[in-house]
């Protein structure tokens, strides 16, 4: 059995192994990507973002108890932070999900970023591709612990979560752009705490204050994920924002520009690879950079000659 | 090629709520390029071994210090062996008496480091011993 015929039937350890292939040697895990892509696109994902201690992996272990209770399977990817220095990384988002690790019905991932600064790992998009094909119903995608700015998710997710908790600031950080700009929910947490109520109100007053007029206008909601709190509303709250992009055919768009933007990422990889390839052999490359070095040539003129490569020998391009 | 990073899983099965040496050498493993699944407290050898397997780790350390290790060392390794994992590299840590631990490593735990051993050790140990591939 190859590996996509075992991610298929839902074998976890093809699934665990193909996700290994696709993290360290992504060429060779291109066949199977391929077999599996017919198979992909029924499950919905679901990005969940926020500050590091918020409470996005206690809050995604609960989200997933419910849907659970509700038959449906879920897959999750974990992103943690790898070290910039190392390249270690301590993986502990499943500490707050214990109680699914026997769950057939859910699969956990954890992954390093290595060296990726928007949130997410490189190889994530793949890992959903996989977890979708072997017939899981929702994703979550969990980020990264973010500051202000890290929003990569929104480019990866059909539905994104944004949680926040009390304590980290005034009301202008709300209308700051960066996360606050991609949330389609928020999720308050530790609302048990002094001041939960001051965030909300903060977010409404933000949401309240968008100019343009909205078809979709993100709902607020209370949680605390430790006592399970406020879930069953979110669940709710999710099921609503994919019942919104499914009326208005804006999840095919949201989907067609993720689509866009993974074909252009292929191609721009697949050129640089040809084009340093042929550049590396021989020193092609280091000679060229000795003339820019020496001020003979250019760095303008240098990158347009390792781009003219294949269009003057008549390999490709018009 | 770069080197991909070995994957660890460190595990504290039981009942006993001593963290502190696992958490020690999860960080040296960490500083040591490894990615570090750290799972917590009490787990069962069912959620270490499913763990183990959905996260495609190339090792699975066990810490104990309960005394629980002549029963739940060898259901680790049962687990894995029924699921077809026992490629997985497992190594075992704790207060562990010099007289269990030929009986554990009959059952297939590869190695056990009692106290006082460094952590470069351990890490000299996986880097050794880890599967290739």
């Amino acid at each position: 059995m190859t590996l996509a015929e075992g991610i298929l039937a839902g074998d976890q350890r093809a699934i665990a192994r193909l996700i290994t292939i696709v993290e360290n040697r992504p060429r060779e895990a291109i066949p199977a990507l391929q077999a599996l892509y017919p198979h992909t696109g029924k499950a919905l994902v679901v990005g969940i973002t926020g500050p590091p201690g918020s409470g996005k992996s206690t809050l995604v272990g609960r989200l997933t108890k419910r849907l659970r209770q509700l038959g449906k399977t879920v897959g999750i990817i974990a992103v943690d932070p790898t070290s910039p220095f190392t390249g270690g990384a301590i993986l502990g988002d499943r500490i707050r999900m214990q109680d699914l690790a026997t769950d057939p019905g859910v699969y956990i991932r954890s992954m390093g970023t290595r060296g990726s600064l928007g949130g997410l790992a490189k190889a994530t998009h793949n890992v959903i591709k996989i977890l979708d094909a072997a017939g899981k119903d929702y994703i979550f995608v969990e980020t990264v612990g973010v500051g202000q700015s890290e929003v990569d998710i929104v480019k990866t997710a059909d539905t994104t979560l944004v949680v926040l908790v009390p304590g980290l600031g005034d009301d202008i950080q709300t209308i700051k752009a960066g996360i606050l700009e991609i949330a389609d929910i928020f999720v308050v947490n530790k609302a048990d705490r002094q001041d939960a109520g001051r965030v909300v109100a903060e977010l409404e007053m933000m949401l309240d204050l968008s100019s343009k007029e909205v078809e979709w206008r993100p709902p607020v909601y209370s949680t605390v994920a430790t006592s399970g709190k406020g879930i069953d509303a979110v669940v709710e709250g999710i099921e609503q924002h994919i019942h919104y992009l499914c009326q208005n055919s804006k999840l095919e768009a949201r989907r067609r520009e993720r689509y866009r933007a993974e074909i252009m990422n292929i191609v721009k990889e697949g050129i640089i690879t040809q084009l340093l390839d042929f550049w590396s052999v021989g020193g092609k490359l280091e000679t060229l950079l000795a003339e820019v070095a020496a001020r003979e040539k250019d760095p303008y003129a240098a990158a347009w000659e390792i781009m003219q490569t294949f269009t003057g020998n008549g390999k490709g391009g018009s | 090629m770069k080197e991909r990073p070995i994957r660890v899983l460190i595990a504290k099965p039981g009942l006993d709520g001593h963290d502190r040496g696992a958490k020690v050498l999860a960080r040296a493993l960490r500083d040591a390029g490894m990615e570090v699944i750290y799972t917590g407290l009490r787990q069962t050898p069912e959620q270490i071994v499913g763990t183990g397997i959905q996260e495609d780790v190339d090792v699975i350390g066990l810490s104990i210090l309960s005394g629980a290790h002549t029963h739940l060392f060898p259901r680790v390794m049962e687990l894995l062996r029924e699921r077809g994992a026992n490629d997985i590299l497992v190594i075992g840590g704790g207060i562990i008496p010099e007289d269990d631990i030929p009986a554990l490593k009959k059952e297939g735990i590869a190695e056990i480091f009692t106290p006082g051993t460094t952590t470069q050790a351990v890490i000299d140990y996986i880097k050794e011993n880890v599967r290739q591939g």
